[in-house]
């Protein structure tokens, strides 16, 4: 492993931007969103370099960087990216720099406050993604909180204050729990010639042969506050909340890059440490994510409220990913990773235009819309394509990972029944319902309120943040490769020393 | 040409792109209709070389794979956008391109003056590149790629007027109907692409169908068939998923021409045929296809037969074909069925666009019992039609009589007589109700205002394609006679089709033995009773009308539950659509997610703050109480030390 300063210059030049920003004066509004949109934008570029620079053919860590931190127990500042962590970090700089300018126009109050907070939140994102030690990405998933809470508390809606502090209170319940364990890892360690440490390249060596019922313990620490994070059902009450009130790049970010950090902690974590827990627990989040998958829909195709629908199709969505993630097949762990860009691109997409007509119109009530494609038929053609991609119609993204999902999990030698495969694919017709339902209700049939006849189509700036969205939509439903290519490596990495640890 | 089969996918996909995205801007209907038709016409000419390319090889190597790109590459599975030519898919992309131009240049004259009129082309144009995906594909993904796209375009094309009503709702609600009841037999197919992939290891054709019979049970292939033909039924309009079809006139009629002619509904015909192999290890299933088709098709004319609205009745009797060509299917006759797919192809796409034609001279009425007489005012469109209605009736030299022969002497070869009867039975009512249409529409008194609706003929950009239709409709079965009467062999297009369903046929093994007398003689009472039928739709519905009125005010419950559809949708509207909807809101929603769920997680927040809120008493802020607890302790303490001292 070779180092490189490349990983910690993405992480750190958001929090530079932040900190830029401080020395700016508040009423140079104008200003402000320039610097912010530069700084992620750069941080954008860089990302895209790292991809470039990456060695897809190889295993492991790469473009690595450590330094000591807390040198008698072995903690450090380790840093580094593999094709899991490359993904979800080109994946975290491309949706920042869109929720940031799609608020240009619809926050005007503490400016500079919001951009700060989003180029910090930035920041924890990519800090979880790359941290390769436990310390260190703890930090990372706790300091991330804390500018989400504001984003939403002082940006939000009516509920503001009750959403924060549930979503704030909730996620940091959970992750106490992951906290101790993590401590219990590095005594644990302490134990073995390694000596305490909270590397996790040193933990994948020595964790996997913990006794099992240390190993139940263990994982279930870990999986409570990633279940929370996902949402796995039943612990996902707190994102239909924190969706209906946060602010549109709130809910993009949320939505986008946020989520993900509950299925990656599975993929980084339970798997690789506990693989007999893991193989243990296996059956029990499958039927909770395939729950998920028909509650979710369910209960979404019945919302009233454009975001709140969006936020139950989330947790159906996710429930895919995380069957996807525990099937022990390549072809699963490959549908979850790009799932989880997909989600990010189309379920970003989603809320960012439900935040466009809800800027125009300041009502998120379906019935208080109908046959707004004849008015603006711009945004109901894009909205027409982001909900197909969610739909996951072939061509477009959805399909690649929902499909790659099933079909590994349907021949997955740890649920071994075909069942869950089964029932998460009857998914697909009610997906289908809840989109096209709302679609038709916003957009089809004859216009129901005067107020809609004057709705305004797109603007430019609107257009060009659809734009790349729908473009990744369409290449990974058309051309996945450039994106399986980049993870592929991984998860047969990841998918065979999972097997050959529970072999053991 | 054979080896740039892709062309014929990519045309199209031009034209929706350059129809789509700069359509808004061209304006000019005529450039719009001549780059949505002559992308289609090139895909045409790309298949048509192709073809004769295949003819020109030895019988025996006419399957040729075409890889394009790559697809999904991750783990076991492999899948890119490859093509397959074989005689089957070759066969299936004439009749896709060939009668899709022909919908494209009519819908130039019909959609003449329309808002989007570039929507229109884009939309069909996307509709024949899913198609041509779907016949052309060499891996099942890819198929199901094309499969879900023929439904996307569907949706969109039946939601065309979208801000119109439609029935007793509208026309989005029809549009959206299409999309779910495919979903479901979407469903079916997603399931079945996961059991070939766990039996063979792979989705593409060239890996799987030389595996098929060799590994695996039986039990596995029977499953293997039935998702398959669950899939199948969604999307060609079988019992119990055929509901969506009929709504589906909601879209402008070439549309209608295009999905059930052309397109989409033959799609599951294909698939089944495709996996003609599989089927033929799967007794059951076959069983299941066979007798599903012939319900299909009986009760679909049974409904034919009292509709009112001329796309309606047209509408039904696509069910009822469909159902024939399953029924061919199950009783192992595939390349009849697949015969009957080509025919049906000419003589529906001639009779929706001639209902086109009619409506567009009507002023968009469809109602037949405000029709009549319009034979004088429409001659070409008269005649046309006329040839339709024959060749679906199965009347020779007509190009229906020689697929729906075949299929009911396989029926009754393979099926036994009782098939055949109900085949028969079916046969007639589709005479009947297709001659209660024409006697209707175009014969006798104008049951409409001439002063005030002047109907007119179409221009000839619709009239030609009728007309060329027409001429297929007549010739086009002599490509298929009967080896009763052409000798061994003699039945070209069976011979055409042979190698592709060749492991299938052996599996199946030979054909009941019997008789060319009962086959001539059953051939005779078909078109005997075909005939008869017309003439009495003809005596009744010209010379004595009361006798329908008459018939239909005695047996006024049976006529009620033919006009509403056995009622169907309302049945599946109170058992399914509704309860669903009400356990989703009441239930699931409402009490398990706010009360139950979150309720228990504020309830832990809650409990938290009670709990606490008696331990605040405790910070009192007072110091001497504070001080006083601090004593007490020390005292503890010291009092403790000491005693282990």
């Amino acid at each position: 492993m070779e180092n490189s300063f490349l990983t910690s210059l993405i992480l750190f030049l958001p929090v530079a931007g932040a900190l830029f920003l401080l020395l700016v004066p508040g009423d140079k509004k104008q200003v402000i969103k320039y610097i912010g949109f530069g700084f992620t934008i750069i941080t954008f570029i860089l990302s895209i370099y790292l991809y470039y620079q990456f060695d897809v053919s190889k295993g492991g860590f790469q473009f690595v960087d450590k330094a000591s931190w807390i040198s008698n127990l072995d903690i450090s500042y380790f840093v580094g990216v593999d094709g899991l962590a490359l993904i979800l970090v080109l994946l975290t700089t491309f949706i920042t720099p869109i929720a940031l300018v799609s608020s240009w126009s619809s926050i005007n109050e503490k400016v500079k406050e919001f951009t700060f907070f989003v180029l910090v939140l930035e920041a924890g994102m990519i800090g979880v993604f790359v941290s390769l030690d436990l310390f260190l990405f703890y930090v990372f998933w706790e300091a991330m909180l804390i500018p989400m809470y504001f984003i939403i508390g002082i940006w939000g809606g009516k509920r503001r204050i009750y959403a924060s502090v549930k979503f704030f209170i909730y996620t940091m319940a959970g992750s106490l729990l992951m906290l101790v364990a993590i401590i219990w890892l590095g005594v644990y360690a302490g134990s073995t010639p390694t000596g305490f440490t909270t590397d996790i390249t040193k933990l994948y060596q020595i964790a996997p042969d913990m006794a099992m019922n240390i190993q139940l313990w263990m994982f279930a620490a870990f999986a409570i506050s990633f279940s929370i994070k996902v949402p796995l059902f039943p612990f996902h009450t707190w994102l239909p909340d924190a969706h209906v009130e946060a602010p549109t790049a709130g809910s993009v970010i949320l939505a986008g890059v946020l989520l993900k950090m509950g299925t990656y902690g599975l993929i980084r974590f339970n798997l690789p440490l506990f693989p007999d827990a893991t193989l243990y627990f296996a059956p029990w989040f499958a039927t909770l994510s395939v729950i998920g998958i028909i509650y979710g829909a369910l209960v979404a195709m019945v919302q009233t409220d454009m975001k709140k629908l969006v936020a139950y199709s989330s947790v159906a969505h996710m429930g895919f990913i995380v069957l996807g993630i525990f099937a022990g097949t390549v072809e699963a762990m490959q549908g979850a990773i790009i799932q989880m860009v997909n989600h990010g691109l189309s379920t970003g997409a989603l809320f960012l235009m439900v935040g466009y007509i809800y800027e125009r119109t300041h009502t998120r009530e379906i019935a208080d819309y109908g046959g707004i494609a004849k008015v603006v038929p711009v945004y109901a053609t894009l909205l027409l394509i982001v909900s197909l991609s969610s739909i996951g119609v072939p061509g477009l993204n959805g399909f690649i990972g929902e499909f790659l999902i099933l079909l590994g999990s349907f021949k997955s030698p740890i649920y071994n029944n075909w069942i869950f495969s089964i029932i998460a694919a009857s998914g697909v017709i009610f997906a289908a319902v809840y989109l096209l339902w709302m679609y038709q209700r916003v957009c089809l049939e004859k216009i129901r309120h005067a107020n809609l006849e004057s709705l305004k189509d797109l603007d430019t700036r609107e257009f060009a943040l659809l734009i790349p969205l729908i473009l990744f939509i369409v290449w990974i439903g058309i051309y996945p490769s450039t994106f399986l290519r980049i993870t592929e490596v991984f998860s047969r990495d990841t998918v065979n020393t999972f097997l050959q640890n529970i072999v053991k | 040409m054979i080896h740039y089969i892709y062309l014929s996918v990519v045309f199209p996909l031009l034209g929706f792109l350059i129809n789509g995205l700069l359509g808004r801007k061209i304006k000019n209907e005529k450039l719009i209709g001549t780059i949505g038709s002559g992308s289609i016409f090139l895909a045409f000419i790309v298949i048509l070389v192709s073809f004769f390319e295949l003819l020109a090889m030895p019988a025996d190597s006419r399957s040729v794979t075409v890889p394009f790109f790559t697809w999904m590459n991750t783990g076991e599975l492999n899948v890119g956008f490859s093509y397959h030519v074989d005689q089957l898919s070759i066969v299936m992309s004439l009749i896709v391109t060939g009668i899709g131009f022909l919908i494209h240049v009519y819908s130039i004259g019909y959609m003449h003056g329309d808002r989007a009129f570039w929507k229109f082309f884009a939309y069909l144009n996307l509709f024949i590149f899913a198609m041509m995906n779907l016949v052309l594909a060499d891996n099942f993904v890819l198929l199901f790629l094309g499969w879900e796209g023929v439904g996307l375009c569907s949706y969109l094309l039946i939601g065309y007027y979208y801000d119109r009503d439609f029935e007793k709702g509208t026309v989005a609600d029809a549009s959206k109907k299409a999309f779910i009841t495919n979903r479901i037999g979407d469903f079916g197919f997603l399931v079945a692409m996961f059991l070939i992939f766990l039996t063979f290891d792979s989705l593409n054709f060239a890996s799987v169908m030389p595996q098929i019979g060799k590994v695996g049970d039986v039990g596995i292939y029977e499953l293997i068939a039935i998702f398959l033909f669950i899939g199948a039924i969604g999307k060609s309009a079988q019992i119990p998923l055929y509901v969506w079809l009929p709504d589906a006139m909601a879209g402008p009629t070439p549309v209608s021409a295009l999905i059930h002619a052309a397109t989409m509904v033959t799609a599951g015909v294909y698939l089944v045929a495709r996996c003609a192999a599989i089927f033929a290890l799967a007794a059951t299933a076959m069983m299941t296809v066979a007798v599903i088709g012939l319900l299909t098709a009986f009760f679909a004319a049974t409904i034919g037969i009292v509709q009112n609205d001329i796309k309606k009745v047209l509408a039904y009797s696509t069910v009822s074909q469909l159902g024939y060509m399953f029924l061919a299917l199950g009783v192992g006759a595939f390349s009849a069925g697949i015969f009957h797919v080509m025919t049906h192809a000419f003589f529906k796409a001639l009779l929706f666009l001639g209902a086109g034609s009619v409506i567009h001279g009507m002023h968009e009425k469809q109602d037949i019992r405000h029709y009549g007489g319009l034979q004088k005012y429409m001659p070409k469109t008269f005649l046309t039609f006329l040839i339709g209605a024959i060749a679906i009736a199965g009347i020779p030299p007509f190009s229906g009589f020689f697929s729906k022969d075949e299929i009911l002497w396989d029926a009754y070869a393979n099926g036994g007589l009782l098939f055949w009867i109900i085949g028969v039975i079916t046969a007639l009512m589709t005479a009947f109700y297709m001659f209660r249409l024409v006697n209707m529409t175009f014969l006798g008194k104008p049951r409409f205002d001439e002063h005030h609706t002047h109907p007119h003929e179409s221009p000839s950009v619709m009239t030609v394609p009728l007309m060329v239709l027409a001429v297929l409709s007549v010739i086009g079965g002599l490509i298929g006679i009967p080896e009763v009467f052409s000798g061994e062999g003699g039945n070209v297009f069976k011979s055409w089709l042979a190698p592709v369903f060749a492991d299938a046929n052996l599996i199946l093994g030979p054909h009941g033995a019997h008789s060319h007398f009962e086959e001539i003689l059953l051939m005779v009472l078909s078109v005997a009773g075909a005939a008869g039928a017309i003439y009495l739709a003809r005596h009744i519905y010209l010379n004595s009308p009361a006798i329908a009125t008459n018939t239909a005010a005695k047996f006024k419950g049976i006529y009620n539950l033919l006009l509403n559809k056995y009622f169907v949708d309302e049945v599946y509207q109170k058992t399914i659509i509704t309860p669903t909807v009400k356990l989703s809101e009441k239930f699931l929603w409402k009490q398990a997610d706010n009360k139950l769920i979150d309720g228990t997680v504020n309830g832990v927040a809650k409990i938290i703050t009670i709990i606490a809120d008696h331990f605040r008493k405790f910070q009192t802020g007072v110091a001497q109480i504070y001080a006083v607890v601090m004593m007490v302790g020390i005292v503890i303490t010291i009092f403790w030390i000491m005693s282990r001292l």
